[in-house]
Order: structure tokens, then C-alpha cells, then sequence
């Protein structure tokens, strides 16, 4: 059974959602920053929303057809969705709710249905007890298990984990697997957290403005980002500028230089990185004020010597030295200095400058122990494999 | 004190509460979820009786129930007696004067209550009269207890309208609001005093009563 979505949605004047797509029978991560539609897309599939066009079909059963007239309730399209914050009914216990959707069946059937996916998501000994009397991580069980328990023919979920601790994260999405691994439906679920990508999807679309910008295996698409855009949607906080110098075939490498931009203001002068951006991931577009510019190895790819290309690297790929480093087997060693430092949970964000301008993380531990501060002369040392080249990608403008 | 008016007031009061309740939970689900695009309109025909004058209200119910009117003609063929200064004509007045009483707590704790619930027992396959009974009722019971309360208490203490509509029949229309009022205007203060004391304190026990369910109505009220 698959799931085959088309469809429109003009919400304002600036953003319409239009999709065309197939969902088979597994996990589909749908993934995408904040407004990128994703939730709107959910709310089309489940019938919570009417798209302003298109058509739903489940194994040749057809849930909407704009041109057909055909929107069948949410109610009749037997499908499970789990919402963001959950929708729990507060005044029912934690069994009244699994049980909700089971009003065709008997008493006793509803219970010992009730009870068997209590039993296999490991809530049983909270059953009686109302959505605000258990922990959260129960609380996101019985919202799984309520939706699952009608044996329902697509399961949708909208970031059903992001209030919850890694830990709590890791132990549900090994229950939904288990879940899936016997249920073979067609799972969409939302996330914009890279963890649950990497844990969950057998294949992840990435939504942007939306429309959908990538579409394949996690692995391919989020390491392996092919467009700049792709690139800040899927965390390389580091995009950069470049043009190619030297191709060696025989070493599968090339070195690429970092221009060095002309007309910026001195460093220093200029605002803090990222922020005039439209509220996009901070990242680094070049810059910096060394005469000389800097030079990177990169993997080979097809771009010609002269060609501008651009260098995708995710900060936290960026290793720190507080001395020249020796005996490395990494090809590229930058010295630079740190412009600025800012502390955010467990993540240091250090902006260096090495000629270009480069945004990296590192643990409040490492900044300790090697005391950076402002100003602190490093070294960066970034893998060749870690620089992904990719193409420039103006963002998509709705039309 | 005036037993014959106390009781006709409390019958009044619980038979107008009672169809209040039946006829103000789907005028209230309307008002909380259509959206209709005159929906402004029907919201101020309702609320009309909280700031129009008793009087202006009573005399219209009055021209509206008289032996000249349609309801009128209809009542004296259906029944064979005139509908004016009946027990009927002051449920009907008190039903129009005490509709907003009622409709608007539960039409608010109907548009309070979480959307995402309702959306959620859509897609769990209950249709809406399921997710009204389940969700929406049962989230709405303070509200709905509320709006009982006020257009009980409101029945109970209406004055205006009564005098219109109702005249002033010992055991059929003279409630306990016209009682107090004669014996005030016969100069019998002893007499009112009883009545508005017993008025009172009624008053102030149904009050404190529901206020205190509310704070707990689970207990009271238990929902399956």
C-alpha cells in the first residue's frame, strides 16, 4: 500500500505549498526548517486542511480529488496522526484515550486491545491515569499508541519527539520501529531535528518554502548536500565561496581558493554573523580581510579550474588547535584568529577568521582546557572529506 | 412571606433553565464554531437582552403573544384560552430575557477548548456529535454549569418583563420580585423583608454551591 499526495495550498500571499509525491510503505521523513510547510502538508494529508487542487490516494483508494469533487473526512480516512503537542483529552485516563478510536468494537475487545499496545509501548502501569498525571515520554506513548490501535493505513506524526530528552527520543523511535517493522503502512513523519532523520528515515524529503528540494536516503541527502540551499536546510553552517585552482585526477582531489572579497567593510565593523539573513542558520559566505586568501582541498569533482564553486563544511566538523599541529594526516591546516564566542547549552560556537570567515563548534570543555577567548591565535583543521562541494542554489521564491 | 410566589418563581426558574439548556447548547456550538459570515449579526439578536430595558423588551413579547399577534391567534385555536398574563407567556419572555444569560458562558467554554482535541478525535473516526458529547461537553462543564446558574438566578430575579407580560395573578404570574414590590407599595415592610431575606439567602446557597462544585467538578460530575 502507498500513499500518493498532489497537492496545492495557497496559505498567503507569499507562501503556497505544492507537492507531488509518493509515500511507500515505511518511514518518510519530512523535513524542513520551521514554515517550510511541512505541518500544512500533514493537515492536507490527514483532511484537516482542503488543498486548493490536487489528489490522495491510499492503495488505489481515492481520499481527495479536487477536479472530482471527492474529500472524504478525516474521520472515514482511517488515518493515525500524531500531533505536535500531542492533543491528549484531559479528562480521560490514559486508557480512555488509546481506547477513543475503538468505538466500533466491543467492551472487552477495546480493553484487551487496549492492553496489548499499552503492553508493547510500556505503558500498562500508567493506564488509569489522566494525561496530566504521567511523565512526558508516557505521555508521547499514549499519543503513539491511541493513533496505532485503529490499525490505521497511513500513520502521520508532526514532530512528535521535539519536547522530549535525547534519551526518551532514542528508546520511542526504537518502539516505532519495532511498531513499523511489524505494520508495514506508510509512515510520514515530521521533523526539522537531524537525530531523528538519521534514527528513523529509510528516506527523507526535504521541504523548503513549500515545495519539496530533495528527496532520497538520509544519508545521500543530508551528508551529501547537492546545492548550497540544501546545504544551510540540512546544517552545514559553513558555505563558502571558491574557485578552483588545481584538479589532481590520480588523488581524486582539488584545491580551490577562497577569493578574498573586496569592498567589505574590516572585520570587526561588521554586524554579528548570520542574523542579517532572514532568519536562516547562521553560516559564513566568504569574507575576511587576509591579503593573501586561503586555500582548501577539496573532494574532485567535475567543476572545471576557474569555475566558482561553493564549499559546504558543518562547524562541528572543524577540528581546533591552539598550536601549529604536526603529523596530521588532515590536508587542510588554517592558522586564524577568533573574532568573537558565543556559549549556547552544550555548544560553543567560536567565528574564526583564517582569511575566510568560519563558523565552528566545540564542547564548553575544549574551550576550557584550551582556555579560547577572543582574539585567541588557532589553527583549523578540516578534512578533505569534510568540504562537500556544492552548486549554487538560489532560494526558491514561491510564485 | 409569600410561599405562592417563592415556589412560582423557582418553577419558573428550572423550567426556563431547563429549556434554556436544551435550546442554548446548540445555539452556543453555533456560535462557537460556525463561520458563518454574518455570525455578528445572530451574536448581537442575542446579547439584545442585556442592554435593552426590561420594559422595551416585555412590551414587544407582549404585542408579540397578544390575542391580535400570529403566536397569539395560534395559542387561543391550539389551547382555547388567550396567551397574555399565563404562567406560558412568562416562560416564553423569560426564555428571550435570560438567553444571553445562558448561551454565552457555554458558547465561551465551547470556543476554549483546545482545537487540536477536536482535531484529534476527527481523525480517531468520531464524527461530531461523538466528538461533542466526549471532548467539547465534558471540557465545557463549567461553562455550561455557569450559564445554568445565571439564567436560573436571572429567572428568579426578573422584574420588568414579569410586570409586562405577566400582570400580577396570585399562584400564575406574580413571582417573587412583583410580591416583594406590592407589599413595599402597601407599606408592609415586614412582610417584603421576609420574602427578600428567604430570596437572599436562596440566592446565596445556589451560588456558593456551584461555585464550590466548580472548583472540583470531576467529583460531582463524573465523566465516563
Amino acid at each position: 500500500m502507498t500513499l500518493d499526495i498532489r497537492a496545492r495550498k495557497r496559505l498567503t500571499q507569499q507562501f503556497t505549498l505544492d507537492v507531488d509525491f509518493t509515500v511507500p510503505p515505511g518511514v518518510t521523513i519530512l523535513f524542513g526548517a520551521s514554515g517550510s510547510g511541512k505541518t500544512t502538508l500533514l493537515r492536507c494529508v490527514a483532511g484537516l486542511l482542503r488543498p486548493d487542487a490536487g489528489s490522495l490516494v491510499v492503495g488505489g483508494d481515492v481520499l481527495f480529488d479536487a477536479d472530482r469533487g471527492i474529500d472524504v473526512r478525516p474521520s472515514q480516512r482511517r488515518f493515525g496522526f500524531v500531533f505536535q503537542h500531542l492533543a491528549l483529552f484531559p479528562h480521560l485516563t490514559a486508557a480512555e484515550n488509546i481506547g477513543y478510536g475503538l468505538s466500533g468494537v466491543t467492551a472487552s475487545e477495546r480493553r484487551s486491545r487496549v492492553a496489548e499496545i499499552a503492553e508493547s509501548l510500556r505503558i500498562s502501569a500508567v493506564l488509569n491515569r489522566r494525561p496530566g498525571e504521567i511523565s512526558g515520554g508516557q505521555r508521547q506513548r499514549v499519543g503513539l499508541a491511541r493513533s496505532v490501535v485503529t490499525a490505521p493505513r497511513v500513520l502521520l506524526l508532526d514532530e512528535p519527539l521535539s519536547a522530549l530528552d535525547h534519551d526518551t527520543q532514542s528508546r520511542i523511535i526504537e518502539d516505532l520501529r519495532r511498531w513499523n517493522s511489524a505494520h508495514r503502512i506508510p509512515i510520514l513523519y515530521v521533523t526539522h531535528s537531524h537525530r531523528e532523520v538519521f534514527a528513523l528515515g529509510e528516506r527523507v524529503i526535504v521541504l523548503s518554502n513549500g515545495a519539496v528540494v530533495a528527496d532520497g536516503a538520509p544519508d545521500e541527502v543530508m551528508n551529501a548536500p547537492e546545492t548550497d540551499l540544501m546545504a544551510l536546510l540540512t546544517g552545514f553552517e559553513n558555505v563558502l565561496d571558491a574557485v578552483v585552482e588545481t584538479r589532481s585526477v590520480t588523488a581524486g582531489v582539488m584545491r580551490v581558493r577562497l577569493p578574498t572579497p573586496t569592498g567589505l567593510p574590516p572585520l570587526g565593523a561588521r554586524g554579528e554573523e548570520g542574523t542579517s539573513d532572514g532568519g536562516r542558520p547562521p553560516h559564513s559566505r566568504g569574507g575576511g580581510i587576509a591579503e593573501r586568501g586561503v586555500e582548501l582541498e577539496v573532494p574532485l569533482t567535475s567543476s572545471h579550474p576557474s569555475a566558482p564553486i561553493r564549499v559546504a563544511i558543518r562547524a562541528g566538523d572543524i577540528i581546533v588547535a591552539t598550536e601549529p599541529p604536526r603529523g596530521l594526516s588532515a590536508r587542510n591546516v588554517l592558522p586564524g584568529r577568533i573574532i568573537a564566542l558565543t556559549a549556547e547549552g552544550s555548544r560553543v560556537t567560536l567565528s574564526v577568521d583564517v582569511g575566510a570567515h568560519l563558523l565552528v563548534h566545540v564542547t564548553p570543555t575544549a574551550r576550557e582546557t584550551l582556555r579560547l577567548q577572543a582574539g585567541s591565535a588557532v589553527w583549523l583543521v578540516i578534512k578533505t572529506h569534510s568540504c562537500r562541494v556544492v552548486s549554487a542554489d538560489e532560494p526558491r521564491v514561491a510564485s | 412571606m409569600d410561599w405562592t410566589a417563592i415556589l412560582l418563581s423557582l418553577e419558573l426558574a428550572t423550567v426556563v433553565c431547563v429549556i434554556l439548556l436544551v435550546v442554548g447548547l446548540p445555539i452556543a456550538y453555533w456560535l462557537a464554531f460556525s463561520s458563518f459570515r454574518w455570525k455578528f449579526l445572530i451574536e448581537s439578536v442575542i446579547a439584545l437582552p442585556l442592554v435593552l430595558p426590561p420594559t422595551v423588551l416585555g412590551f414587544y413579547v407582549l404585542i408579540a403573544l397578544g390575542s391580535r399577534s400570529p403566536v397569539g391567534r395560534l395559542w387561543i385555536a391550539w389551547t382555547g384560552h388567550p396567551l397574555a398574563f399565563t404562567f406560558e407567556a412568562l416562560v416564553i419572555a423569560s426564555i428571550i430575557y435570560s438567553l444571553p444569560f445562558a448561551v454565552q458562558p457555554i458558547a465561551s467554554a465551547f470556543s476554549q477548548v483546545d482545537r487540536s482535541l477536536l482535531d484529534a478525535s476527527e481523525t480517531l473516526g468520531a464524527g461530531r456529535l461523538r466528538t461533542f458529547r466526549h471532548v467539547i461537553l465534558p471540557l465545557s462543564l463549567e461553562g455550561v454549569l455557569a450559564g445554568a446558574v445565571l439564567s436560573f438566578a436571572h429567572t428568579v430575579g426578573e422584574f420588568g418583563v414579569v410586570l409586562m407580560v405577566g400582570g400580577n395573578l396570585p399562584g400564575v404570574t406574580r413571582t417573587v420580585s412583583i410580591s416583594i414590590y406590592d407589599e413595599v407599595q402597601s407599606l408592609n415592610l415586614a412582610a417584603a423583608n421576609q420574602t427578600a431575606l428567604a430570596l437572599l439567602l436562596f440566592s446565596f446557597t445556589v451560588l456558593a454551591l456551584v461555585y464550590a462544585l466548580l472548583r472540583k467538578p470531576w467529583a460531582v460530575v463524573p465523566i465516563q
